[in-house]
């Protein structure tokens, strides 16, 4: 092992020292001065994107350590720069809840920088051996994180929901692993690749249907999804906002390594397992959430929806379709933190908002955020100018260019079904009557991060051309 | 003379009973766990069987992490399952039907 390969993972290196020290640093701060753990993690996080930031990957390049385990290339490092980001967003609306909710403690923010090293080990896996680890990392934190809230039964029945079934799409995943393994003889994912015997191998289709229901699992796309209403819905909010949008980052890398690192050559029979997945999510997705009353459960099934959109971008295997769907996963991530960002917002010491009337006449109680969750739901219904739509239209026609015509003509169809439920909580703020008048405190940091996440919806749709160039350089 | 396939049937059997143990049973979360453990044992005996056919030594260490990772699984679930039975006092499966919608 050199010290050149050692250099290359130093972000993880990084950020698995900041979770120790953090871990550690707890045990000596007094309950009153918590606010010191929340600052380091910060710190930690910026330091991270700092190191991550001085050795990027340029366009094109892609460094190997530690005998294939470790990919270092632009599109990790893109996925790595926006999860300290996204975590950075996600600790700070956290903050209050935990404050409000009497759950500010400092392993949560330990669990949190463990499930960020995993997304990041996720991102940069280069074998099978790193996805299995990654993916475990984050699983095993956000099952603890779940289970929170110690005294809730909810929570505890959620977090077991989760457990289970993430056990067994983990088990799944891993049978398909030990399949391919015995098929290449390599955990090596580009090695795989190669050996791959390209035709009619029934053994390596036989692998590749357990993967892709365990990539289908973590993703929660429909048939997989039973478990993501009751785990957003029994989780703390400041966990759903976690779990609902990092993961799904490192989802999208996973997917893409897996998929196209590793059976690329397998393209034509994913291509239509992926379909079956997506098509099924953007319908049930779409038609479950109109039903819902719970905001937390729709924003789940919206999740499962919007998710099958991300799987179609993915499904034509070229570089324009990948560019689409980590376009998409991104511009999820940040509209998903943001809405869960005002459910935080309306929540207080002991009473969650997670009704759909919780909502009812924001706009006379706070018209600004009332403003900024208008932002949200238009971006997340696809209207243009908002940053949701140029992420659809991407991948709609990273679609089309693949000939799946009535694949598109769906998705059309069930963007606008999900305008519906999107546009009921619009309604719900502008033109109902507020039940109550109680006036809604959170503090400053929250306030300024909640504006510039709603904000980020408008700013990035107008100047879109930035964030698709960057995802599009990152697969040529 | 014992072949790759006997391992590998050996493999599945297991596999599936265990898949069969989380989609069956509908008692006791105990049970459910142990499902899971025998999934990633069933993983286990494929890798070691693939590893020693084909001759490479990388299915075997990925054993060592798959052991490993079970038993920080193990852990959290069992410490879910005693945060479960605090708040309900019961842990069967049927009755964990509070979430719906």
């Amino acid at each position: 092992m050199s010290m050149m390969e050692l250099k290359l993972a130093f972000p993880e290196i990084f950020v698995a020292t900041m979770a120790c020290v953090v871990l550690v640093a707890d045990l000596y701060v007094s309950e009153r001065r918590r606010g010191l753990v929340h600052f380091l993690a910060i710190l930690g996080l910026i330091f991270a994107s700092i190191i991550t930031g001085s050795h990027m990957a340029a366009e094109g390049e892609r460094a190997v350590a530690f005998h294939g385990t470790f990919v270092r290339d632009m599109m990790g490092d893109v996925l790595k720069q926006l999860s300290y980001l996204l975590l950075g967003i996600i600790l700070v609306y956290s903050k209050h809840y935990l404050r409000e909710f009497k759950l500010y403690r400092g392993e949560f923010y330990a669990l949190c920088l463990f499930a960020l090293l995993g997304v990041m080990v996720l991102i940069s896996a280069g074998s099978m051996l790193t996805v299995y680890l990654g993916l475990e990392l984050i699983s095993l934190s956000s099952y603890a994180l779940v289970a929170l809230n110690r005294d809730n039964t909810r929570s505890a029945e959620a977090a077991m929901k989760y457990f289970v079934l993430g056990s067994l799409a983990s088990g799944l995943l891993l049978y398909g692993m030990s399949m391919l393994y015995g098929v290449t003889g390599t955990l090596e994912l580009t090695e795989i690749a190669n050996r791959v015997p390209w035709t009619d191998n029934l053994l390596a289709t036989f692998a590749l249907v357990f993967i892709v229901i365990g990539i289908g699992f973590k993703l929660g796309a429909v048939p997989f999804h039973m478990w993501v209403p009751d785990v957003y819905h029994g989780a703390p909010a400041a966990v759903t906002l976690l779990i609902s949008s990092l993961p799904k980052l490192a989802a999208f890398a996973m997917a893409y390594r897996l998929l196209e690192n590793g059976m690329g050559p397998l393209q034509e029979h994913w291509e239509s397992m992926l379909i079956i997945l997506s098509a099924l999510s953007l319908i049930i997705g779409n038609l479950v959430a109109i039903a819902q009353t719970n905001i937390k459960r729709m924003l789940a099934y919206s999740t499962i929806s919007h998710m099958g959109f991300m799987l179609l971008g993915m499904l034509a295997g070229d570089a324009q379709g990948y560019a689409a769907a980590m376009h998409y996963a991104i511009v999820y991530t940040l509209m998903s933190a943001g809405a869960f960002g005002v459910l935080i917002f309306l929540s207080k010491a002991g009473v969650e908002a997670e009704n759909l009337d919780d909502f009812k006449g924001l706009n006379q109680r706070s018209p600004w955020f009332a403003f900024v969750m208008l932002m949200l739901m238009a971006s997340m219904a696809g209207v243009p100018v908002f940053i949701g739509f140029f992420a659809k239209l991407l991948v709609i026609q990273a679609v089309i260019n693949a000939g799946h015509i009535w694949l598109a003509i769906l998705a059309v169809i069930f963007s606008v079904v999900g305008a519906y439920y999107y546009l009921r909580i619009v309604k719900l703020m502008y033109f109902d009557d507020a039940e109550t008048d109680q006036a809604i405190n959170v503090p400053m940091d929250f306030r300024a991060v909640l504006s510039l996440n709603g904000a980020s919806m408008l700013v990035l749709g107008i100047f879109s051309n930035a964030l698709i160039a960057l995802c599009v350089a990152s697969f040529s | 003379m014992l072949t790759l396939a006997h391992f590998l049937t050996l493999g599945a059997i297991l596999f599936s009973l265990s898949v069969a143990g989380i989609f069956l049973n509908r008692k006791n979360v105990i049970i459910l766990l142990m499902a899971i453990e025998l999934m990633l044992l069933s993983v286990n005996m494929n890798f070691v069987a693939f590893s020693r056919f084909i001759g490479g030594l990388d299915g075997q260490v990925f054993v060592f992490f798959i052991l490993t990772v079970a038993a920080a699984e193990a852990a959290i679930g069992l410490a879910i399952l005693v945060v479960l039975f605090r708040n309900r006092r019961t842990i069967n499966v049927q009755e964990l039907d509070e979430l719906k919608g």
